[in-house]
């Protein structure tokens, strides 16, 4: 019953009442590897991704998972099926430790008498030796996360999530609030959870950053996939030009320098 | 490797003194050790520094931090309990009358009294998660409901506006002997030991459990602590039943100390539990605080009310003189955080 694809959507639609946010959507997320969805503002990824982390059920379609339909109630379902979902701002706590941040909500205790006691000493290390696995060196795991650079915590969550077992990896915009050193920092990251074996879904409006990492592109708009490149067909001005939407830009261009003579 | 293990060494050298500045309830400690100085200098009566001076200062700051401690676990988790003074009352009253009127064990009082705090800290706490109003307001209107409350039934049931002879309630001795007797030759109250223990609990509580970690989580950034699946509601309700009941506590040792309660005992009180935990460091939006720091701020309020008068200052400025430490310790705190964080933030 093993499937190539880790993940897999068929045909989904999402509305909301009489929108319709997805229309015909189907994403194949091939095991190992990392596929983006790239899409403009508007374009419906957000939808999808809560579609995928099993925030929204889809309202027609297929969620296929390792080749068995699925339906799933809620993150958390989602997250003991292997699939985490690491948001944009929502993934630590800044105030937390970063040992803190890593463990909470899988803290490792030990029985202490009649009580269960958090091992403090296990949590530091291991987070410690985690984060060095995934070639992130902080200095010290018990500064508050809120001091790290916002590419370093997007590390974090990411090394977390493959820590806890993650199968499939979805990323929310991980670099768009990042300057281009911190982009890099975290694209660095996806390809080691990729080498760890983890199936990684990037989404992201940047076609840069998408086609430094990607094994596969989606590009959505207004509600559809549109188009769907592989690694080894697609170069990166035809990624851009098809994201910005081919004939449109060159539409836009020739408005914009007619406004500038 | 060899550069990661130097890198190492640097901060694990400099994080000692930045290990203690990163302490929450560090300029509480400041604070409490330049008000003790003050006052011990001050001091006119030769007392307030010695055995008799001590048990009087711990006297009043006891009750205080036995709730102030819980207010502080709550306020990390990012919520307010504005009905914990009034609860002081209602759960002596709700005791005393049910000895007094009902001629019942004074024991099951007790329990009844806790069982009550219990349940309306849990409609506290069930109210705000799901209504999702702000604390402030939800338990506001507690505070105006039993406070009214506690003066109508106190009037309709014994006709004045106090409950009396508890101390006739059967098994009252040994009640008594738990929770308002004193020891030692300069009459230290019980409530001390209270406080002690509860703060060595909820501060292993707050470091050492997987609740603890969930409280700061929860007040840190609820949606993150509910992605990384914490029971954010659980921890919230559990944390109003704790302040509801640490009140009964008091409660339970004011109407046994004093033999009985007025209708308007405990209220005002609920801001000196804030204060304590804001003065300890916690954080007012959550996030950060410790139940040190809360008994160490009720402790500096136990000082100045005895430190005043034994000073032969005028104590009808006591009030002034504790909203100038809670400024103070606060603008200190926050200047702390923001030093122990080193720069970045």
């Amino acid at each position: 019953m093993s499937s190539k694809n880790a993940l897999e959507l068929k045909n989904v639609e999402k509305s909301f009442g009489s929108v319709i946010a997805l229309q015909n959507v189907s994403v194949a997320v091939e095991k190992g590897s990392v596929t983006c969805i790239l899409g403009d503002n508007g374009a419906g990824k957000s939808t999808l991704i809560k579609v995928l982390s099993g925030v929204h059920k889809p309202s027609k379609g297929e969620y296929l998972l390792d080749g068995v339909p699925v339906e799933f109630n809620s993150p958390r379902d989602a997250l003991a099926n292997g699939i985490a979902t690491v948001f944009q701002d929502l993934a630590t706590i800044p105030l937390m430790s970063v040992w803190r941040n890593f463990f909470l909500g899988n803290e490792i205790r030990t029985q202490v008498g009649p009580f269960k006691v958090l091992n403090v000493k296990k949590m530091k290390e291991i987070t410690k030796e985690q984060l060095l696995a995934m070639g992130i060196d902080l200095r010290d795991v018990n500064q508050p996360i809120g001091t790290l650079s916002g590419g370093e915590r997007q590390s974090v969550a990411i090394a977390r999530s493959v820590y806890f077992g993650a199968k499939v990896l979805i990323l929310d915009e991980p670099t768009s609030a990042l300057g281009v050193r911190q982009s890099g920092i975290v694209l660095k990251y996806v390809l080691a959870a990729k080498d760890r074996g983890v199936s990684v879904v990037f989404i992201t409006h940047n076609p840069h950053h998408a086609h430094l990492v990607g094994d596969r592109f989606y590009l959505l708009n207004r509600g559809q996939m549109i188009k769907r490149f592989d690694r080894d067909t697609v170069q990166l001005e035809e990624l851009t030009k098809a994201m910005a939407g081919g004939a449109e830009l060159e539409a836009l261009t020739h408005e914009i320098n007619v406004v500038r003579k | 490797m060899t550069k990661s293990s130097t890198v190492d060494e640097r901060v694990r050298t400099a994080s000692i003194f930045q290990k203690i500045l990163r302490r929450p309830e560090f300029g509480a400690f400041l604070g409490a050790v330049a008000i003790f100085i003050l006052f011990a200098s001050t001091d006119t009566t030769g007392n307030f520094a010695g055995p008799g001076g001590i048990a009087g200062w711990t006297d009043i700051a006891a009750p205080i931090g036995i709730v102030g401690i819980s207010v502080a676990l709550l306020m990390i988790a990012g919520e307010f309990d504005l009905s914990t003074g009034v609860m002081v009352g209602t759960t002596g009253l709700l005791v005393g009358m049910m000895v007094t009127e009902l001629g019942m064990n004074i024991w099951l009082a007790i329990f009844i009294a806790l069982l009550f705090a219990a349940v309306v800290g849990f409609i506290n706490g069930y109210v705000v998660v799901k209504t999702k109003l702000p604390s402030f307001i939800v338990t506001l209107a507690t505070f105006f409901v039993l406070k009214g409350a506690n003066m109508a039934y106190t009037k309709f049931v014994t006709g004045s506006v106090r409950v009396t002879g508890t101390d006739k309630a059967e098994g009252f001795d040994s009640a008594a002997a738990i929770f308002a007797s004193t020891f030692g030759s300069d009459n230290f109250q019980i409530s001390l030991l209270w406080w002690l223990g509860l703060t060595i609990v909820a501060t292993l509580v707050l470091t050492r459990t997987r609740f603890g970690n969930w409280i700061f989580a929860v007040g840190g950034d609820a949606n993150a602590a509910r992605n990384a699946g914490v029971p954010v509601d659980r921890t919230k309700i559990i944390l109003f039943m704790y302040t509801a009941i640490s009140a009964a506590l008091v409660g339970i040792m004011f109407v046994l100390r004093l033999k009985g309660m007025q209708a308007g005992q405990g209220v005002g009180q609920e801001f000196y539990y804030i204060i304590a935990a804001a003065v300890g460091g916690t954080l007012l939006t959550g996030g950060a605080g410790s139940a040190i720091g809360a008994a160490i701020g009720a402790l500096i309020m136990g000082m100045a009310y005895i430190g005043i008068p034994f000073s032969r200052w005028d104590s009808d400025w006591t009030s002034t003189f504790l909203g100038i430490i809670l400024f103070t310790a606060v603008l200190i705190n926050l200047y702390i955080g923001r030093k122990a964080k080193g720069g970045k933030k």
